[in-house]
């Protein structure tokens, strides 16, 4: 897939000397879902407040769409929407009307029809006479959205969508997100829920000081930094481990009722099935089994600990 | 250009000032009316003539001065800083406009809006005194130039501002002081010599007088100096404004 974002050694030092960027290289594929993971402070939002174009970079390129963002700002601009962290609205305002001003900031002639269909598909038609200050927080964020795609961008910032939102409220946010993805937007999220990033991404760069230090494709990143752990659930508690089963590197749990044993999905040979062999000449009674996937959270505490 | 992103700025400041139009245009009516009946009727009665232009009519072009500044100031400053201040500037930030179209919107609107309360305290007066316009056409045109001149330095004010305060201390503290001793309610050449002088470097003397011109056909200084003055002033907030834009002064990190 094509690249629609180009960031080239971006780099970022704050006038009080605070290194927030460096040497950031990264392309954004057309149509992707890629989440921007890191600790607070790690340097995402400077990431995305460059793109967008809220930041002056100390040094780098950046290009959206072939279009530099400084000598060709206006170009690169009309195909980014940007729906920050904060809930800045105009509170006076009605939703429609807000959404009329954002398309009308952006160089884009007035359809109402296309803003309709918008307000629509995120639920909001029903309050496009509402005030702003009349919203619910949930419908506010939607609003935020709703201005960030008022001028039809082809690519949508969401700078930690979810944050302090209830879990229903998430996963209706991500039920938007992956609307927009289907429609064809690619769509870069911050966030440090890993969870979020697991649920959307299709892509994760992991951020730290300043650094990107990966960006892989979800599931590769999972595989490949993932461990398993299979769980043998025992009928009968065990006083101790068998010998047969000592030469494994499994731990009994203190009950006595689970045999756990970690292994690295990239090895060769992972062990489990000289591990299951053993138990069966042991005649220790296996009343049930379940392998379980490291989490991306794992993953990530793994590559900023390697970091600090 | 991008017109479009001038035009939605100033659509969306004007319906600001519809929403509140009452409060918008009763508070400037009433101080004027009170102006007119304390200056006007009830120590006005007292004043002779100035240069043969009844002491009531005399003070209508200051009494307009007085409001047009204030408001051009508080319109603009307010309507770039409440963006600020609610967090929504990110979007003005990142829309694809140059500094000159997002100015234009908001010193636009802001100067309209002056305008709109000066032409209604205009036509207030006209129910006080007899008046009679000399020159609209340069009343017109000093009347634009005076709004957009002090929209833009609202708009300065606006920028520069971090609190409500701040806002407020210009309008109050400096434009104030300014229209009531750049000659709103009297003729420069009714101070004693020195103060006289002291007055000609108030650069509100120069707008007044330039306005009173337009009505009276009189003036303190000659209206190409006012002319001028206004000028200079219009120049120096444009360069500010630029200088603001390309440095991201206050604006971006």
């Amino acid at each position: 897939m094509a690249a629609i974002i180009e960031v080239k050694d971006l780099s970022k030092t704050y006038a009080t000397g605070t290194s927030a960027l460096s040497d950031v290289t990264l392309d954004i594929r057309e149509g992707e879902i890629l989440a921007l993971l890191g600790p607070n402070g790690a340097g995402k939002t400077t990431l995305i407040s460059i793109v967008c174009g809220l930041v002056t970079p100390t040094g780098g390129t950046v290009r959206v769409g072939g279009h530099d963002i400084r000598s060709e700002y206006r170009a690169a601009r009309t195909l980014i929407g940007l729906v920050p962290q904060e809930i800045s609205i105009e509170p006076f305002e009605t939703v429609m009307n807000t959404v009329r001003f954002s398309r009308g900031l952006f160089g884009k002639p007035a359809d109402d029809a296309y803003l309709e269909k918008m307000l629509r598909d995120l639920t909001l038609w029903d309050k496009r006479d509402a005030r702003n200050t009349e919203l619910s927080g949930g419908m506010k964020r939607r609003v935020l959205i709703a201005k960030a795609l008022a001028h039809e961008p082809r690519v949508l910032f969401l700078d930690e969508p979810t944050a302090g939102v209830d879990v229903n409220l998430r996963r209706e946010m991500w039920q938007v997100v992956r609307e927009l993805r289907e429609n064809g937007v690619t769509i870069i999220l911050t966030t440090h829920y890993l969870a979020e990033a697991e649920e959307m991404a299709d892509r994760v760069g992991v951020i730290d000081k300043g650094k990107l230090l990966l960006v892989e494709d979800k599931a590769r990143l999972l595989n490949e930094f993932g461990r398993k752990r299979l769980t043998v659930e025992l009928s009968e508690a065990l006083a101790e481990l068998p010998d047969v089963l000592r030469r494994h590197e499994v731990t009994l749990s203190d009950d006595g009722l689970r045999v756990s044993y970690d292994y690295d999905t990239r090895a060769e040979r992972t062990g489990i099935a000289r591990i299951l062999a053993d138990f069966a000449a042991s005649g220790i009674a296996v009343r049930d089994l379940s392998t379980e996937q490291s989490s991306l959270e794992e993953v990530f505490l793994r590559l900023v600990e390697d970091n600090a | 250009m991008n017109w479009r992103a001038t035009a939605a700025i100033y659509r969306f400041e004007m319906a600001r000032f519809f929403r509140t139009i009452w409060q918008s245009l009763a508070s400037p009516v009433i101080s004027t009316v009170l102006y007119f009946v304390v200056f006007g009727a009830a120590i006005g009665g007292r004043i002779q003539a100035v240069e043969g232009v009844a002491y009531g009519a005399f003070i209508v072009p200051g009494l307009i001065m007085l409001t047009v500044l204030q408001q051009s100031v508080s319109n603009a400053s307010f309507g770039i800083y409440f963006p600020k201040f609610i967090g929504t500037i990110y979007e003005l930030l990142t829309a694809p406009a140059s500094f000159i179209e997002i100015v234009i919107g908001y010193v636009g609107a802001a100067a309209t809006k002056a305008i709109l309360i000066a032409l209604v305290i205009l036509a207030t007066s006209f129910f006080f005194v007899d008046l009679h316009i000399a020159h609209p056409f340069w009343m017109a045109g000093f009347l634009i130039l005076t709004t957009v001149s002090f929209s833009l330095l609202g708009f300065i004010i606006g920028i520069w501002a971090k609190s409500f305060e701040q806002l407020q201390i210009i309008p109050l503290m400096v434009i104030t002081p300014l229209v009531f001793l750049g000659g709103a309610f009297y003729s420069a050449s009714m101070l004693p010599p020195f103060w006289e002088g002291v007055a000609r470097l108030n650069p509100v003397l120069y707008l007044i007088s330039g306005f009173r011109w337009s009505f009276f056909d009189l003036a303190d200084v000659p209206v190409g100096v006012s002319l001028a003055a206004v000028g200079v002033f219009l120049a120096l907030c444009i360069t500010v404004i630029w200088f603001i834009f390309r440095t991201g002064w206050r604006l971006r990190e």
